[in-house]
This record gives structure tokens, sequence and C-alpha cells, in this order.
């Protein structure tokens, strides 16, 4: 399953319902041989910090409250999205980068954050890296 | 050989996983076989009935069968290298 153009996802909230859908992306772009690479800014990045990735990091405001209690009850165990990034790393080739201005920012370094995040890159190392398909924006 | 010959070398019931859980395990099982191996995967997943077939065709592995059962699906995939 060679050249295949490269999945490139921008990762910029950190609700659960978005980052949940980034995953589901990933895992099946990586499940049919495509390169994932995938850039944390902002409240993306801080939902991926060491100490609280699987704690609840709420839904985007169209949820409302019904689709707010809908998904906090579908993260249990297995099906919370940092699991479902964890697969996609063992099914195919997903690198995950945090932004370098977003960790400045909130001044943290990649100790900081949890193991699924290999580096932290700078904006035109990811575009590098994303010149051969399309990028997504979540 | 007819299809009811075809005797699976692994079954998995991945029945209740949610989507894409069922393929994800395919996949295991794929690569941790050997070639004429023989898969079934059971799945209750809806989205199993696109990717499973999708993914076999992409990785260039044989889908021999998908049976229909009451609430879920049999999918038979043979290892094909």
């Amino acid at each position: 399953m060679d050249g295949e153009s490269t999945l490139s996802l921008v990762l910029f909230s950190g609700t659960d319902d978005k980052l949940t859908a980034a995953a589901v992306l990933a895992v099946g772009a990586a499940a049919m041989g495509r390169p994932v690479n995938v850039f944390l800014q902002y409240w993306a990045l801080d939902a991926f910090r060491r100490d609280r990735i699987t704690r609840y990091h709420g839904s985007a405001p169209e949820a409302g409250p019904a689709g707010d209690a809908l998904l906090r009850g579908s993260l249990e165990g297995p099906k919370h999205w940092s699991e479902t990034l964890r697969q996609a790393k063992d099914v195919g080739d997903v690198r995950i980068h945090a932004c370098a201005l977003s960790t400045e920012l909130f001044g943290i370094s990649q100790a900081d954050l949890d193991p699924l995040v290999d580096d932290i890159e700078g904006v035109a190392a990811f575009m590098g890296d994303a010149a051969d398909g399309p990028i997504t924006f979540i | 050989m007819t299809l009811s010959q075809v005797q699976p070398t692994r079954s998995i019931d991945a029945r209740g996983m949610a989507c894409p859980g069922p393929l994800l395990t395919l996949i295991g099982a794929i690569r941790a076989g050997q070639a004429g191996d023989v898969i079934e995967v059971l799945s209750s997943d809806a989205g199993s009935r696109t990717d499973i077939p999708a993914w076999v065709a992409k990785a260039k592995q044989e889908l021999v069968q998908v049976v229909e059962e009451q609430g879920y699906a049999r999918f038979i995939v043979r290892k094909a290298k």
C-alpha cells in the first residue's frame, strides 16, 4: 500500500467530540495505508497534557446538554479517543506533532504531554510533511 | 471447493465493538497470520459492511464470503500474502 497521499489533520479544538472525530479519521486513514500527520494547536494541544488526557474536555456548542450527556457516556475505556489514536499508531504510520508556538503559549515541554505526541514541531516542518495531500482543520 | 467447506483458521467475535474496532481486529489477525490462513470475524458494527471489503481490496487480501446473520455479519477473509 505504497504511494498513498498523506492525511494531514490540524487539531485546534479541545472538546472530546471533535477529538474523537479526528481520531476516527486518523485510524481509518492509517488502516487504509495512508500516512497521517497530525499537528496539535491551542485547545487540542491542551487536551493532550499527560496528566489530564482522559479527563472530560467537554463538547462543542452544538452538542447542547443532551448531546453533552451522550458524549460523556461514550468515552469510557477503550472508546476514548486517546485509545483510538494508539490503535491508529499500531495499525499504520501516524505522527503527532505539538505546535511549537502553542507549547510556548502554555509554557509546556514534551515531558508534559502524553507519549502519543512524537515531538514538538514548527509550522514550516509540518507544512513540509503535509505537502503531498490535503490539510483538514478540526 | 464450495464456500460452505471453508474452515476458518481463526474466528474472532467482535460483536459489540464500535467502528472501526472489528476492522482493526481483523487487520491484527491478518498481520499475525500466515498466507492461506482464513480469518472469520463476527461484527455487529454497520461500518464493517463497507470497511472490511474496502480494506481487503486495498490490502490485496481475499474476501471469501460475507454472511448476513440476525443482527450481525460474518466476514470470511483469506490471507493472500
